[in-house]
């Protein structure tokens, strides 16, 4: 259905120059097989994944290399069959140039795919059920943050969703990722939709497209002919692709500070993810590629591919013929939220372009003049924020002032800086300033832990001296118990028997002159073969068939009785 | 009857400004107005005296000091009811909010020396046709133009703070040529009200 | 004579009422504690180094509600002078460097290798972040492990470092833009 519906306007917004046209005379190609893939375990918002396969390993084109952790996390799979070959610090494309744990993957060119499992009827299926599908795929957001698809699909449980927003607005200049994608896949798209149509059960499904791409606004329409979604055309204005704005646009209402569209009973997903949930269910396929536009006066052939996930940059900046002499800024992104990287950098699967920007192009920003109070940048802004106070505070380095500013609703457009008479950096600071707060909090809440394990320590040592204490003193009053029961009885035994004295007296004398010094000779001498007769005897016992032990013993006996007799015949003499 | 009260409201709070006109308790004003927080604070404190103190110096004197033809003791007897009141008040911020406390510190107790709140009890006792409740008024009208000021000054600040200001100006000398420029302006209103 | 017996009894009476009055609000309004030490403490780093002179950041943070200057901890560094000095609306120094300098996070490691498992370590740590026992294994929690560099010193082998933290895509921070230079650049901005 494509009525045209009823649609409202965001505040603020920019024109800059659409510079689309470039990369679309080409359609939609396919890139070479690169010979090496490197995909990092953590491609968006969330948790690393884990390797489940080691180096050396031979894989198949689909095949799960890291398991997901937790809910906030994404598995990795195989773009192509071959050899891992490393596993480790790899480049990736953050703005930071900092390496991320990754798998690489050496391509055997033979691209053999493992045992697909395509599920054609998921009406049938329960929509948990086909929500552990898109997670086991890894799909992930493809229209920019890369939030994990499933997780945000079921964000709230128990607020339902009423209205699916389907993105297809692609409002940044250069990119035109989503337009190719719509005119070539619009079947597809469609049929992803029902899917999540099935998932979420939403009473209104609208595909906002900005009015700058008929193509794909007629091949969707005719798509959807026999589908309950409604595509909306949207009059072109950047940024009406943010989530935020494409929802204030369609359907008038504002999100809450600092919530998500789900708090309204919204979803809201780009057509490239809606592409993938389709191939993940109706195709088992997991997230292995995507669509990438390559654009750029750098660029002899600007066009949009099919790229694998993990394809270094330079490979795809190579198919579209890159003149390096030309290249002054590689940007991934577009000319407003993109940021610069490395060209050896590989391309995950949040990036939709590369720009590769010649000096007119991009050029260096003008220096930065103090701000002259104008207010271009509070009518510019889409979020209806002061970009102005939030200079100034930033400046001031004043961070409670910063976020009563609400700092964190700002989406980053850029929009702001791109009005500034004075080139003020603006978005710049705003991203300092969001991250110095998070730094902080963060070290505020390791502080308030590290607080606890202190406070507990010290009680436990308290409680441990407590009851050392406690035993001393249990062990203190039974010894002054025991040696006062003692005095007691010797007092008592003392008193009562003065009588037994000689008695104890005459023993004692008679034992102290029992034994003369032969006596006890004698005495140990009779002992000695008492045992060694014992001994022989046991032994016997043990190994009856021992025939030394039969002869010793005899021998023993013998001795024994001699030892005896001798000590006998000594004591009885002196004892008469 | 209304109109009385409006008009010296309007007196108190604009035109006869303790602070920037009349120049009374100017102490707390450049000591405490550094943050919003603090100058909230302080100017809530301020007024709880204030009232307080007007109307039981009012009280006092009325029913007490007339009746026994001891004017001349107004002066001592006032400072004795602000000091008790400023102690009171001392006590029930330090109970509700210690932070509070800690922060305006020893202007808390520098209320009872503020020659705003003696200069209130002391008007009051010269004004003609005086009533109780135009006594309340009074005192309640200078609290809210004294917390007015310094609210305002205290959110003037804090954007001086972190502003690019030249070298020489720096610290208290632009603070006070800010108050000089407010004082100009809120003596914009002489002459509205003569009262 | 009269007036002067009147004047004083008058005042003698109105003083003994206003202190019945301040009486019972001593006692109404007690307070008990300190609450503010705990506001103060919730600010500090909690690495329990010591290096600021206190046996720990609690003891330090009752000093600070007593009068004692806010710029002793090197562990919180600038940013926690700032945050003090806006809590108690003081002035914020530099900080002062007879209690240490300011160093970017370090964790504990032991060099596993070389470990005798004599427990000294362990005792030494404030926030139990180091696991082992006697004749065991000792080795460092890294989430827990504030750097204090407390253990270091007790182990009998030395077998202790203490790395810093690694910056990684997830803690990268974005840096500020330099400020334009047209206009005069003083590290501290104008005070009122």
């Amino acid at each position: 259905m494509s009525a045209q519906i009823r649609l409202w306007d965001i505040h603020g917004g920019i024109h800059p120059a659409e510079n689309k046209s470039q990369s679309t005379t080409r359609g939609l190609e396919q890139v070479p097989l690169p010979r090496q893939l490197v995909l990092p375990l953590l491609q968006h918002i969330g948790n690393h994944a884990e390797p489940v396969v080691q180096v050396g390993d031979r894989v198949l084109k689909g095949q799960l290399l890291a398991s997901a952790q937790g809910q906030f996390s994404c598995p990795v799979h195989a773009p192509t069959s071959g050899v891992i070959s490393a596993i480790g610090p790899a480049p990736y494309p953050h703005v930071s140039g900092l390496a991320e744990p990754a798998i690489t993957l050496d391509n055997d060119g033979e691209d053999r795919w493992t045992p697909l499992d395509p599920m054609a009827d998921y009406q049938s299926v329960e929509p948990l059920e086909l929500l552990e599908r898109i997670a086991a795929a890894g799909i992930s957001g493809l229209g920019g943050a890369g939030f994990p698809t499933a997780r945000k699909l079921l964000s709230r449980p128990e607020h339902p969703i009423h209205t699916l927003i389907i993105n297809g607005a692609e409002c940044e200049p250069y990119i035109t990722a989503d337009d190719m994608c719509m005119r070539h896949h619009a079947a597809r798209i469609i049929a992803g939709i029902e899917v999540l149509m099935h998932i979420l059960k939403p009473a209104r499904i609208l595909i906002g497209i900005e009015d700058n791409k008929p193509e794909a606004i007629s091949a969707m329409r005719d798509a959807a002919q026999q589908c309950a979604a409604q595509v909306v055309a949207i009059p072109t204005k950047y940024p009406s692709g943010g989530e935020k704005q494409l929802i204030q646009i369609l359907t008038g209402e504002e999100i809450p500070s600092g919530g998500l569209p789900a708090d309204i009973g919204m979803l809201c997903q780009n057509i490239a993810t809606v592409l993938a949930i389709h191939d993940a269910v109706l195709l088992g396929k997991p997230l292995i590629s995507r669509i990438v536009t390559l654009t750029g006066a750098a660029l002899d052939r600007p066009t949009n591919v099919e790229a694998l996930i993990g394809t270094p940059i330079r490979e795809l900046l190579a198919f579209a013929g890159l003149q390096p002499a030309r290249l002054h800024r590689l940007v991934l992104g577009g000319p407003m939220m993109g940021y610069t990287v490395a060209a050896y950098a590989p391309i995950i699967k949040t990036s939709n372009c590369l720009l590769a920007a010649t000096l007119d192009e991009l050029p260096p920003p003008p220096p930065a003049l103090p701000c002259i109070r104008c207010g271009l940048c509070a009518e510019a802004c889409p979020a209806q924020l002061l970009p102005q106070q939030l200079h100034w505070f930033a400046l001031g380095k004043d961070y409670p002032q910063l976020q009563r500013q609400n700092l964190f609703d700002c989406i980053e457009c850029g929009a702001c800086a791109y009005v500034c008479p004075s080139s003020i950096p603006l978005v710049q600071y705003f991203r300092a300033g969001k991250s110095e707060i998070r730094a902080l909090e963060r070290q505020h809440t390791r502080a308030e832990q590290s607080r606890q394990r202190f406070e507990q320590r010290q009680e436990r040592l308290q409680r441990e001296a407590e009851q050392r204490e406690r035993d001393r003193q249990e062990r203190a009053e039974k010894a002054a118990r025991a040696k006062a029961a003692r005095e007691a009885k010797a007092a008592e035994d003392r008193a009562a028997a003065p009588a037994e004295a000689s008695d104890l007296a005459r023993v004692q004398a008679g034992k102290a002159n029992t034994l003369s010094p032969e006596q006890k000779q004698l005495k140990i001498a009779a002992a000695t073969a008492r045992m060694a007769l014992k001994k022989a005897q046991k032994q016997l016992a043990a190994n009856p068939d021992n025939t030394d032990l039969q002869a010793q013993i005899p021998a023993l006996e013998q001795a024994l009785a001699e030892a005896e007799q001798a000590f006998e015949q000594a004591t009885s003499q002196e004892g008469s | 009857m209304m109109t009385e009260f409006i008009l010296i409201l309007l007196s108190t709070i604009l035109v006869n400004n303790f602070v920037l006109v009349q120049f009374l308790g100017l102490c707390p004003f450049m000591g405490v107005s550094g943050k919003l927080e603090t100058a909230l604070g302080m100017s809530m404190a301020t007024t709880f005296v204030l009232t307080l103190a007007s109307i039981l110096s009012y009280l006092t004197y009325q029913y007490i000091l007339l009746p026994f033809n001891l004017e001349f003791l107004r002066t001592i007897s006032f400072i004795l009811v602000i000091a008790v009141v400023v102690q009171f008040t001392e006590m029930v911020v330090h109970k509700t909010s210690p932070l509070l406390y800690r922060v305006l510190g020893i202007f808390l107790p520098l209320i009872t020396t503020n020659c705003a709140v003696l200069g209130v009890a002391l008007l009051i006792t010269n004004r003609a046709e005086q009533t109780f409740l135009s006594a309340a008024t009074y005192g309640f009208g200078a609290a809210l133009g004294f917390s007015l000021v310094l609210v305002l000054f205290a959110g003037l600040r804090e954007r001086i703070a972190i502003a690019d200001v030249p070298m020489p100006f720096r610290g208290a000398a632009i603070g006070m040529i800010t108050a000089g420029l407010m004082s100009l302006a809120f003596m914009g209103f002489t002459g509205l009200i003569r009262i | 004579m009269t007036i002067i017996l009147t004047a004083v009894i008058t005042l003698l009476v109105l003083a003994l009422i206003f202190g019945a009055v301040l009486g019972y609000a001593a006692v109404r309004f007690r307070v008990e504690g300190d609450p503010i030490v705990d506001q103060i403490n919730a600010l500090l780093p909690q690495t329990q180094c010591g290096q600021c002179g206190h046996p720990g950041c609690k003891p330090y943070a009752q000093a600070i509600a007593n009068g004692e200057p806010i710029n002793k901890c090197p562990p919180g560094g600038e940013a926690t002078i700032q945050a003090l000095a806006d809590l108690l609306d003081v002035e914020a120094l530099p900080l002062d460097g007879e209690h240490g300098e300011e160093k970017p996070p370090t964790v504990a490691y032991i060099r596993e290798a070389e470990c005798i498992g004599c427990t000294k370590c362990i005792q030494a740590c404030p926030v139990d972040a180091i696991l082992g026992a006697a004749k065991q294994m000792h080795t460092v929690i890294v989430d827990e492990c504030t750097g204090c560099d407390l253990c270091v010193e007790p182990c009998p082998v030395d077998c202790i470092d203490m790395l810093p933290l690694p910056v990684t895509p997830q803690n990268w921070r974005w840096s500020p833009p330099q400020p334009a230079p047209l206009t005069d650049k003083m590290p501290q901005r104008g005070v009122a």
